[in-house]
């Protein structure tokens, strides 16, 4: 990808955005804007972001899909920026200069998010250069290996991708061994009565190989894993008999999921978080008057909701917003709570104005379940349409379920606690002491889309070599579903 | 310049035509075509390979939406099928677009869908099916294929980038990284000898609404097929009682009334390939449209004597499509099913209405027949 130098008209805006966004106390890393054109950008997009990722059809369909849509007139990206130190930001090279200031206000809200918000704590600030230490990995399996075979084993990583442990990098949960250890069974020998035959009944010989079939059974007998085990990739690479290079592959897609997590985890937050900045920014500061109507244009479009959706960067920024205000106007804590009065609710004010001491302290401590869990009220609910929907058997159509507060709460909340992905674990890595792989799937009311949990499993299979066993439920039952490299079956479990 | 994707884009394509990873092939999803968004709107399907997880089966699931509506409202279709939207980051869902589009590009997607099945390279001028093409350059490959030119230019682009460069003592020396290769993939070559044969039911019992469907059909597999095989050779039969050849336009503009003498089509139909493409040297796709309501259940023993001896033989596949009609009794179809089970290269599709059309295009000339 050429690397271009800021044209002096974008360097001069960006130094003037920048003191904006410092001016309002925003903390980012530097930021390194590139121009790119259309097609480097929807690469670039594809790529996640990166300019380098190892090859793979995956990032070639993304392409394809940007492409054609910007072909055509669709859709169009304006904004991406990398969770890097220092961060890359990139802008497209045919957009007017008020979408650019727009994009520069935007992507210092992000850096400042990336750099401040305590669930990227552990992500590598260094990405750029990993991603692409990926790339050249692959490709040399690639190179050595065949495409066609380290592409499919990529597949089939991929189709693991999920089953990560997402707040792991925030928790030890390994046991420390010493607890067992004390526990060890000591090899006595034969009794005997004489201390100077000691060595002669109980050579040390055979006490040390009685010692050693002791820990051996002692070590059959301990459950793999002891804890069920949400790393389902970890406990792979550690347990599964794969060859060097897929070991090393698993464990770059495994990398990669852990990076690109927090994002998702904060995508609420930090797309709110963005757009209102950039909002500020730009209506309080760096716009002027013969931009307004683009401006205005522009930023609608971004918020413009599709019925029946939750758009992340409206569903945000209305949150902050709402922060904002019921922290300057003190609506919040028991006095507000408690009071019955709406009259007395609604013009409720008691001149706080700690909204944006407020907003920087959540945006720092919170991510988007926590934020939805603390900051959702009832009246931001109704003002802002906010519905569950469901299918419905009867009509055989998807509806409107409820606009119920807790519902609708509970719905959202379940959307995007682990990512809104099923909670899977390894529950033993000896299943009936035969050397299978016994998943547990945690149900929470919702079952898992059985065709391609069996696909998952076949993948599953062909890394761990024996039979895998996932036990969930379906329709309310118990069921064990198992695949031995050959044949699906399902096993009805108790009750 | 071209780009790194170029390659993950071409890859992912050969994985949609099925050239490569089969395996896949069950996980594609192709958007619907030909909407029915008006006259100039259509939906452009951009397939999709789905990589399996274990995720929520959606219909449990439900999701959170914002705007207007009561309990009990329907959603509209895509939203629905909208898989937790906005959660993961990268949002997967649904990829399907919907835009105005020229009849040329229209042929261009359907391209990338369809093709002329069971063709078979024939003929004098017999063309290799595949060949390898250069098509690229590439940052590895087998030394063999290195090209030394563009690693050169690459060699001095970074001494000069690098500030190693010596404009007094130009030498150039490459490392490692610098090297190019070419790159190739294997390049198909349609047959160009081949013909189409049309042939149209304009009865009576063809109201104007299926003659229409069957006009928006052939008019649509033949803007394809002259697009994407150049030098297709093209004839028309139109028939009620009687059959007769006519050219295109007459075929599409065409409005008559009578009996029905399916036969009578067929017999034209055999006649002109053994006048003109008989020996071996064409691929032939005759292609019929009815209302399935013919005269007698003689006539229909006499078409399927005739497609037996004197068609099926000789032709690539032949596809017959029938319409729903309020007035036929849509026999024929059922006969041909009945009479013909089990030969392999005949393709029968039911046309319930506009809609359909499109499903009954991919059943003729769906990829992976």
């Amino acid at each position: 990808m050429a690397s271009r130098v800021l044209p002096a008209q974008l360097h001069d805006m960006r130094r003037q955005i920048e003191a904006h966004a410092r001016g309002y106390g925003l903390d980012f890393w530097d930021v390194v804007f590139e121009v790119l054109g259309f097609d480097e950008m929807n690469m670039v997009a594809a790529y996640g972001g990166f300019p380098n990722r190892y090859p793979h059809w995956r990032f070639g369909m993304e392409y394809e899909r940007l492409a054609k849509g910007y072909e055509y007139g669709l859709s169009k990206i304006y904004e991406m920026v990398v969770n890097n130190d220092p961060s890359y930001a990139y802008l497209l090279e045919s957009n007017m200069d008020v979408d650019q200031k727009l994009v520069m206000a935007h992507v210092f809200g992000h850096v400042d998010f990336f750099k401040n918000n305590f669930m990227f704590q552990h992500t590598n600030r260094k990405m750029m250069d990993q991603m692409a230490n990926h790339a050249t990995r692959v490709r040399r399996y690639q190179d050595r290996f065949g495409v066609e075979v380290v592409e499919e084993f990529v597949d089939r990583c991929l189709s693991l991708e999920n089953l990560v442990d997402y707040h792991s990098p925030f928790v030890k949960r390994r046991a420390s061994p010493s607890a067992a250890e004390d526990e060890r069974r000591v090899a006595t020998g034969f009794r005997s009565g004489r201390e100077y035959m000691a060595g002669y009944i109980n050579p040390p010989e055979l006490l040390a190989a009685e010692q050693r079939r002791l820990d051996d059974e002692a070590a059959r007998e301990r459950k793999l894993p002891e804890q069920p085990e949400q790393d389902v990739i970890l406990f792979l690479l550690e347990h599964a008999p794969l060859k060097p290079w897929e070991h090393d592959v698993l464990s770059i897609i495994r990398e990669e999921a852990y990076y690109f997590a927090p994002q998702g985890q904060t995508k609420i937050m930090n797309e709110g978080w963005a757009t209102y900045w950039h909002s500020r920014i730009m209506t309080e500061k760096a716009l002027r008057p013969e931009e307004v109507v683009d401006y205005a244009d522009h930023h609608s479009g971004t918020l413009a909701t599709q019925p029946g959706q939750v758009n992340p960067y409206k569903l945000g920024v209305e949150l902050w917003r709402d922060i904002e205000e019921r922290w300057d106007r003190g609506r919040f804590g028991k006095e507000f709570e408690e009071c019955d009065s709406l009259e007395e609710r609604r013009h409720w004010d008691k001149k706080l104005g700690q909204g944006r001491q407020k907003l920087f302290e959540v945006r720092r401590h919170y991510n988007d379940v926590t934020f939805i869990d603390e900051f959702l009220t009832p009246e931001f609910c109704s003002q802002q349409r906010l519905f569950g929907f469901g299918y419905s058997d009867k009509h055989q159509r998807w509806e409107i379920a409820t606009r119920e507060f807790r519902k609708v709460k509970e719905k959202l909340l379940h959307q995007l606690t682990n990512f809104g992905q099923p909670l899977i674990m390894v529950e033993d890595g000896n299943f009936e002491n035969r050397g299978e792989l016994q998943l547990l799937h945690r149900h929470d009311g919702v079952d898992l889309k059985v065709d391609y949990a069996r696909d998952t499993l076949r993948h599953l299979q062909s890394m761990w070599h024996r039979p895998v066993n996932l036990a969930t439920k379906v329709e309310g039952r118990g069921v064990l579903m198992r695949f031995d490299g050959k044949d699906h079956t399902d096993r009805r479990l108790d009750k | 310049m071209s780009l790194k994707i170029k390659q993950d884009q071409a890859r992912f394509r050969a994985i949609v035509r099925g050239r490569i990873r089969q395996g896949l092939k069950k996980y594609i999803q192709h958007g619907e075509l030909l909407g029915k968004k008006g006259k100039d709107f259509v939906t452009i399907p951009i397939p999709a390979i789905d990589i399996p997880h274990f995720r929520f089966g959606e219909r449990q699931q439900g999701g959170v939406g914002q705007g207007e509506g009561e309990p009990g409202d329907p959603l509209s279709p895509q939203q629905g099928s909208e898989d937790g939207a906005g959660q993961a980051g990268q949002g997967e869902g649904q990829h399907i677009l919907e835009v105005e589009v020229t009849l040329e590009e229209l042929a261009d997607i359907l391209g990338e869908e369809l093709e002329l099945p069971r063709i078979a390279p024939r003929g004098k001028d017999r063309i290799v099916a595949t060949r390898v093409k250069y098509t690229g350059i590439s940052p590895s490959g087998p030394e063999s294929l290195r090209h030394f030119k563009r690693t050169y230019k690459q060699a001095l682009r970074r001494q000069i980038a690098t500030g190693t460069y010596n404009w007094f003592r130009p030498v150039v020396v490459p490392v490692r990284e610098d090297r190019r290769y070419r790159t190739w993939k294997p390049v198909a070559i349609p047959d160009t000898n081949a013909v189409i044969l049309y042939m149209m039911d304009v009865s009576g019992s063809m109201g104007d609404e299926q003659k229409d469907v069957v006009r928006t059909e052939s008019f649509w597999i033949d803007t394809w097929l002259r697009r994407h095989y150049p030098g297709l050779e093209v004839r028309f039969i139109v028939h009620d009682a009687v059959a007769r050849e006519v050219d295109r336009e007459t075929f599409f503009h065409t409005r008559e009334s009578g009996g029905t003498m399916i036969s009578s089509a067929y017999k034209l139909c055999r006649e002109i390939i053994e006048q003109d493409y008989s020996g071996g040297g064409w691929n032939v796709y005759p292609f019929h449209f009815s209302d399935g309501d013919n005269w007698s259940t003689d006539d229909t023993r006499l078409c399927v004597e005739i497609l037996r001896e004197g068609i099926l033989p000789v032709v690539n596949l032949f596809c017959y499509g029938q319409v729903d009609s309020p007035y036929g009794s849509g026999q024929f179809i059922k006969d041909l099913r009945e009479q013909l089970a089990g030969t392999e290269n005949v393709a029968l599709s039911e046309i319930a209405d506009r809609d359909a059309i499109y499903g009954s295009i991919k059943t003729f000339l769906g990829k992976g027949r």
